[in-house]
């Protein structure tokens, strides 16, 4: 916390969780997708089904994944703006079991067909985590140049990557594993201190064994 | 480093010979790394930011649930009136901390000090101050340093999250603030804005988070008035020189302690309190049928 999260941050209300986390939850999804969104399925959970109307929350979630930041005046009029833009939105309750009470599943589809579940929590003052990626969990704030990658468990991809990313001399903050079953889908999640050349994530892309890389970039659009 | 004690600040007010503002201001370039214009800069827009909001409050404002909006435009056609108990000042602070807080329930832009739910505090009494004392923009955004430090030693070693600590941690943390800051401004020294801030946050305490329908209107908007009023009350205590026999950082351990004791049925999620009440019960439906 710093000296400008207790006198700020400049925000549209009400609710630093429900609204300004929300706003932050649909922008970090938007950018995970990477292409402009055609299509997104909004399916609330917890707390943020049941107070999210009052809260603004839906309004909240469309802003983000049109790009708007919490201060952003226009939040309240996203769903005009999202219908201008001929983006098909659709709300509903999600079956997320033991899931975080603020918790929201976007089902996205961008123009050329590139699809992502996103599974993200609103987990207090205007703080977020995404929890899971196309199902496989994820867990990183937004706050970092974050690389995400889906792999077949086996070994040498870990070494791939971390050697990647050592070669652009980009230094990894943190990086957490998960696996599905052994010898089956895996994950890497890597927050990185620097942002991760284009061309790199296009080179991760093309390596046998690697299923899908999604990454969350700290540059403005 | 960030403080964790209010004493530490005054400690370093003294052994540096700065005011009170600029040991905050320090510590915060220190903290991100960042030019005194920059640090300046940036609580220089929030207080813009606060003002703006302020003057863009409509009494057209209505939430989506309906329960809030209009008070403010209510305020300000009783500061018109000559028959009124108090004075100018306090019906200014008054109106403007009404008007701020519907603002916020209205989904308009507003800066969270230190949380979006208590919102209306510190402008409520800064933006009067501003106006009435003809203050500068300058002493303005100082008051708003001595404001964050306060709030940045209650975050530290307790809390500002009605969630964690109740409302006495939203509102009570604002009042706490924006008592120091009007102190600053009226000359106070930093044992009396110290204690202005002990004596606001003392009258706070036990205060539970209970909105209605979970949303932040009910108590939250009249309770931003209760909050600033209080500021400016305890602030003319401590200038008056009455001391709290509590010390500052023992008042802010007690609201920690309390905050630890409150249940969770207290704590934002609307099982108790106000939001358990028939009203708000029925409220609740209605919201949940529309
Ligand atoms: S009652 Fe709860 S939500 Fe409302 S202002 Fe107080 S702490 Fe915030």
């Amino acid at each position: 916390m710093n000296l400008f999260d207790i006198v700020g941050p400049i925000m549209v209300g009400p609710s630093s969780s429900h609204t300004a986390g929300a706003v932050k939850i649909g922008y970090v999804a938007r950018k995970l997708l990477a292409e402009p969104i055609r299509k997104a399925e909004i399916l609330l959970y917890g707390s943020f089904l049941l107070t999210g109307k009052g809260h603004g929350t839906h309004l909240a979630l469309v802003a983000g994944l049109l790009g708007m930041k919490p201060d952003d005046t226009r939040i309240p009029h996203s769903l005009e703006l999202a219908e201008q833009q001929g983006i098909a939105i659709s709300f509903g309750e999600a079956d997320l079991r033991e899931a975080h009470p603020n918790s929201v599943l976007l089902v996205l589809t961008g123009i050329d067909g590139r699809e992502l579940r996103v599974v993200a929590e609103s987990i207090g003052g205007s703080r977020i985590n995404i929890a899971s990626i196309d199902d496989l969990s994820a867990n990183f704030s937004g706050d970092y140049p974050t690389l995400i990658v889906h792999n077949q468990d086996q070994p040498g991809h870990i070494a791939e990557v971390t050697s990647m990313l050592a070669h652009k001399s980009v230094n990894i903050a943190e990086m957490r594993l998960y696996r599905a079953s052994r010898g089956g889908n895996a994950v890497m999640v890597i927050e990185c201190d620097q942002e991760v050349p284009k061309e790199s994530i296009a080179w991760l892309r093309h390596l046998e064994g690697v299923h899908k890389v999604t990454y969350y970039s700290l540059e403005e659009e | 480093m960030g403080f964790h004690k209010l004493q530490e600040i005054a400690d370093w007010v003294q052994q540096k010979n700065l005011p009170f503002w600029k040991v905050v201001m320090q510590d915060d370039r220190q903290e991100r790394n960042v030019s005194e214009e920059e640090s300046f800069g940036m609580m220089r827009s929030m207080y813009q930011a606060m003002r703006e909001a302020d003057q863009s409050y409509s009494p057209e404002l209505r939430s989506a649930s309906g329960m809030a909006g209009g008070d403010g435009a209510r305020l300000e056609q009783f500061r018109r009136q000559e028959n009124r108990l108090i004075g100018d000042f306090l019906t200014e602070v008054m109106e403007k901390a009404v008007k701020m807080a519907e603002s916020n329930a209205c989904m308009k832009r507003i800066v969270a000090a230190p949380t979006a739910g208590s919102c209306g505090v510190i402008p409520a009494v800064l933006l009067t101050y501003e106006k009435q004392k003809e203050a500068g923009e300058d002493r303005m955004t100082e008051a708003l340093f001595v404001a964050a430090g306060i709030g940045e030693v209650i975050a530290a070693s307790a809390s500002i999250s009605g969630a964690e600590g109740g409302c006495q941690a939203e509102i009570g943390s604002a009042s706490a603030m924006a008592a120091g800051a009007v102190t600053y401004l009226e000359g106070g020294n930093t044992e009396e804005i110290l204690h202005a801030a002990a004596l606001a946050l003392k009258n706070m305490l036990g205060l539970t988070c209970d909105p209605v329908a979970g949303l932040v209107e009910v108590p939250c908007i009249k309770r931003n008035v209760s909050g600033a009023v209080n500021a400016v009350v305890s602030s003319q205590m401590a200038l008056a020189g009455i001391r709290s026999v509590i010390p500052p950082d023992e008042v802010i351990d007690s609201m920690r302690r309390i905050g630890k004791l409150l249940p969770g049925c207290l704590r934002e999620t609307s099982q108790d309190g106000l939001a358990a009440t028939p009203t708000a019960q029925k409220i609740g439906k209605q919201l949940s049928e529309k």
